[in-house]
């Protein structure tokens, strides 16, 4: 069996096709809009081109891809088959059939007449030259090394793509190691059998110039993530260094010797994600209501829980389950739903800033840091006002007067930073300044004059600035318009109080203060452990939670006279609730402690049981139970059973009180 | 032996990828348009197809996409021919679930070389 003629078959096909296109183009001419005729015919050019390039018809191939991309406009609709159009069309047909034919007998310069009158008939219209492959940019001699990171489409299995294939072609390419990449692997109920999941990090070494690397992905490297970074020198196997994560942004505390324009820097980032989110709005009641009606729900599902844990019916359990997943996802989701960008409130701020400056007569700088933390609506809201009375403080008496701090050696220009990052369950909001720090002497010597404090009583730092929050409490020499009453850090703490919250106070003498506080993500909802404590039930919210030890035999009679438990190595003072609460039934053989913490301080609060973690939805406690600071709030339980949530910020204190009082007795007693 | 089909309307091509895959120890099927090629597919089991896109009866898009409803043939191999000028076609082909593609014109050993590379 000979090679069949190529040639001579193209010819016979060509026959075929071109009679094809005169029959669409004579139709046509008869009814201008038939879609399908303008199909056949744009479909015999097609192939003739195709064909024709393939088989040595360089000529014909050439002309036909310049018709084609006149007649394409006719396809697309742009272009009326006009009679004039089909005219010039029926003599480019004739043109191929001699160029098939005998290409001898071509007219030289015909064929580009034909494509002018063509082009002309079509109007002007863009003819995209074929595109000539980029050539590879020379490479250097000598093999190099790559890290290639490979993550297929989801699909590729599907469509015939064999991803071993792939790895095999780049093993011809030259010795490579590699490994998969398991982390995207969902689990079993969301897996679809056909999807590829893996992902492959390969270290390849070779000759080849990395175009070679890429066209061994040619066919999939529009739907997929493939990396492909040169290692230093060609040592082969040394994957490079993951890239170090971003410091995260200091916050609080941070002296302020911090590079101002990296600051802003990082404001106007934060300040265009608060701003580029599109939303809806909705009523406020809307989202109360909705949020109202979760708790319910949360409570109501606690009950199913319950009655399906008592049940014997797997159906009922794994019903009960399955509202118990969905009623967590409808909390989140709501919660989610309330929480708002703090940038909104951030913003605020600004012309505060610029009066007070204005006012008072100092340059004030404001730099506004994680504008893009989100907190609870309600949240955002009542913040407003601790807010204006800290900055209020900050400028007037944080910051000196612009002779101070020239002679001091600061920039005249005072900054102030409002910075709001997340930590765990909590939201921290700080304002700081670059001033002159608080004045421990003139608090102490302030409270002993209000009689808040008996002269000569030592206290930490921290006690001696909690004098900042006592109703009608003020050192500033002048009472100035703005601030200096002693009416604003009381309401700032109690506001604070209500939002289950805490206020931090550090400062550093000659650099600056800084006030923080620290807010709980939501009002609404918590996750809480629940605990027994004689024969009433009590939530403690789980965030404040480092641990949950067992009260050994060994701790409970040691600690006579002095509460300390031994965690590895540090002693944390701790409160027996049953003699807090004064329960008189019998105690549990084995009493637990949980540890809470409140901002660096740490308590163990003994229980008698641990009972387990509990969705709790806050109700708050009535007006007249407004004098109880051991508890925050109340929640339901899903036997319609009340249990009360433990304050810790309220306990921490009490602890640490507790533990003070008995170091000064040990003392004494020394 | 594997089995490739060949579907194109074009006699020429059909001929040339069918000589071109005989010769380096393939066995060939032909059809002349997509609704073709799916009842030869499915008369008996193949292990890679090489498709036309612009055929009359049934185009190559629509043909793709039929042959990846058939469970026998997720994951088999479907390469389709295309020009340089087609641009677009070639994203629509792969969203039908093609595996790759040859452009046009090409020599027999660019052929062999990507049927080397998804049939291994």
């Amino acid at each position: 069996m000979g090679t069949p003629d190529f040639a001579e078959t193209f010819r016979q096909e060509a026959q075929e096709l071109l009679e094809q296109l005169e029959q669409a183009l004579l139709d046509l001419e008869r009814t201008p809009d038939d879609h399908e005729l303008i199909d056949s015919a744009f479909r015999a050019l097609h192939t003739i081109k195709g064909s024709g390039a393939m088989f040595g018809f360089q000529n014909v191939a050439a002309f036909t891809h310049g018709f084609e991309t006149a007649f394409d406009q006719v396809r697309k609709g742009s272009v009326p088959s006009s009679r004039e159009l089909i005219a010039v069309a029926l003599a480019a047909k004739d043109h191929i059939r001699v160029l098939v034919d005998e290409p001898e007998a071509a007219e030289a310069g015909r064929g580009g007449a034909i494509l002018d009158a063509l082009r002309q008939a079509v109007g002007p219209a863009a003819d995209p030259a074929p595109k000539e492959a980029a050539a590879d940019p020379a490479t250097g001699a000598g093999p190099a090394t790559w890290h290639l990171r490979i993550r297929l489409g989801q699909d590729v299995l599907v469509n015939g793509t064999n991803p071993l294939l792939l790895l095999d072609e780049l093993r011809s390419l030259g010795p490579c190691q590699g490994a998969a990449v398991t982390d995207a692997i969902p689990t079993l109920e969301e897996m679809e059998g056909e999807g590829c999941y893996l992902g492959w990090d390969v270290v390849l070494t070779t000759e080849h110039p990395r175009s070679a690397i890429e066209e061994v992905f040619m066919f999939v490297i529009d739907d997929m993530d493939l990396a492909i970074e040169r290692v230093g020198a060609a040592e082969g196997g040394a994957a490079p260094v993951p890239a170090a994560h971003p410091a995260s942004s200091n916050g609080e505390g941070a002296p302020p010797a911090g590079d101002p324009p990296a600051v802003k820097h990082e404001a106007e980032a934060g300040h265009g994600a608060a701003k580029t989110t599109a939303s809806l709005r909705v009523q406020a009641e809307r989202l109360d209501e909705l949020m109202d009606r979760v708790g319910e729900l949360v409570i109501a599902q606690a009950r199913l829980t319950q009655l399906a844990a008592s049940s014997t019916d797997t159906h009922i359990k794994s019903v009960a389950e399955d509202i118990e997943r969905l009623t967590a996802g409808l909390r989140d989701t709501t919660m989610g739903i309330r929480m708002v960008p703090i940038g909104s409130l951030f913003g605020r701020f600004r012309r505060l800033v610029h009066d007070l400056s204005r006012d008072l007569g100092k340059q004030v700088e404001l730099a506004t840091i994680g504008e893009e933390t989100e907190l609870d609506k309600t949240m955002i809201e009542r913040l407003a006002d601790p807010l204006v009375h800290l900055i209020r403080n900050a400028i007037d008496h944080g910051l000196e007067d612009p002779q101070s701090r020239a002679a001091a050696g600061k920039q005249e220009t005072g900054r102030i930073r409002l910075i709001a990052r997340h930590a765990g369950a909590e939201v921290l909001v700080t304002v700081s300044d670059d001033g002159r720090g608080l004045d421990g002497e003139r608090i102490r010597a302030k409270a002993e004059e209000l009689g808040l404090l008996a002269p000569g009583t030592a206290l930490t730092d921290a006690e001696l600035y909690q004098f900042l929050f006592h109703p009608g409490f003020s050192t500033a020499h002048e009472i100035s318009a703005v601030s200096g009453r002693g009416v604003g850090m009381d309401v700032v703490k109690r506001t604070i109080e209500t939002l289950r919250g805490a206020i931090d106070i550090a400062t550093t003498p000659g650099q600056g203060t800084q006030v923080t506080l620290r807010l709980p993500l939501t009002l609404a909802i918590i996750e809480g452990l629940l605990v027994r404590i004689g024969e009433g039930r009590y939530a403690i919210p789980l965030s404040a939670i480092e641990e949950c030890v067992e009260l050994s035999a060994a701790d409970d009679t040691r600690s006579e006279g002095r509460s300390f438990l031994n965690i590895r190595g540090d002693l944390v003072p701790f409160l027996r609730l049953r003699e807090l609460f004064e329960t008189d039934t019998a105690p549990d053989p084995y009493q637990k402690v949980v540890i809470v913490s409140s901002g660096d301080l740490r308590v163990g609060l003994v229980v008698d049981q641990i009972i387990g973690s509990h969705q709790t939805v806050i109700k708050s406690l009535s007006k007249l139970h407004a004098d109880v600071d051991t508890f925050s709030g109340a929640t339901i339980l899903g036997d319609g059973t009340v249990a009360l949530i433990l304050d810790i910020g309220h306990l921490v204190e009490r602890g640490q009180a507790r533990e003070e009082k008995l170091k000064a007795r040990q003392v004494e007693a020394v | 032996m594997k089995t490739i089909l060949t579907v194109d309307d074009s006699a020429s091509i059909r001929q040339m990828v069918k000589l071109t895959l005989t010769t380096a120890g393939y066995q060939v099927v032909e059809a002349g348009n997509g609704a073709e090629g799916l009842s030869a597919a499915q008369a008996s089991p193949v292990n890679m197809i090489v498709t036309d896109l612009n055929m009359p009866v049934m185009d190559g898009f629509a043909f793709i996409r039929a042959m990846r409803k058939l469970p026998a043939y997720k994951g088999v191999p479907i390469i389709f021919l295309t020009t340089e000028s087609d641009g677009g076609m070639k994203q629509q082909a792969k969203e039908a679930g093609a595996t790759g593609w040859i452009t046009k014109p090409f020599q027999q050993d660019q052929l062999l070389a990507v049927i080397k590379k998804v049939l291994g």
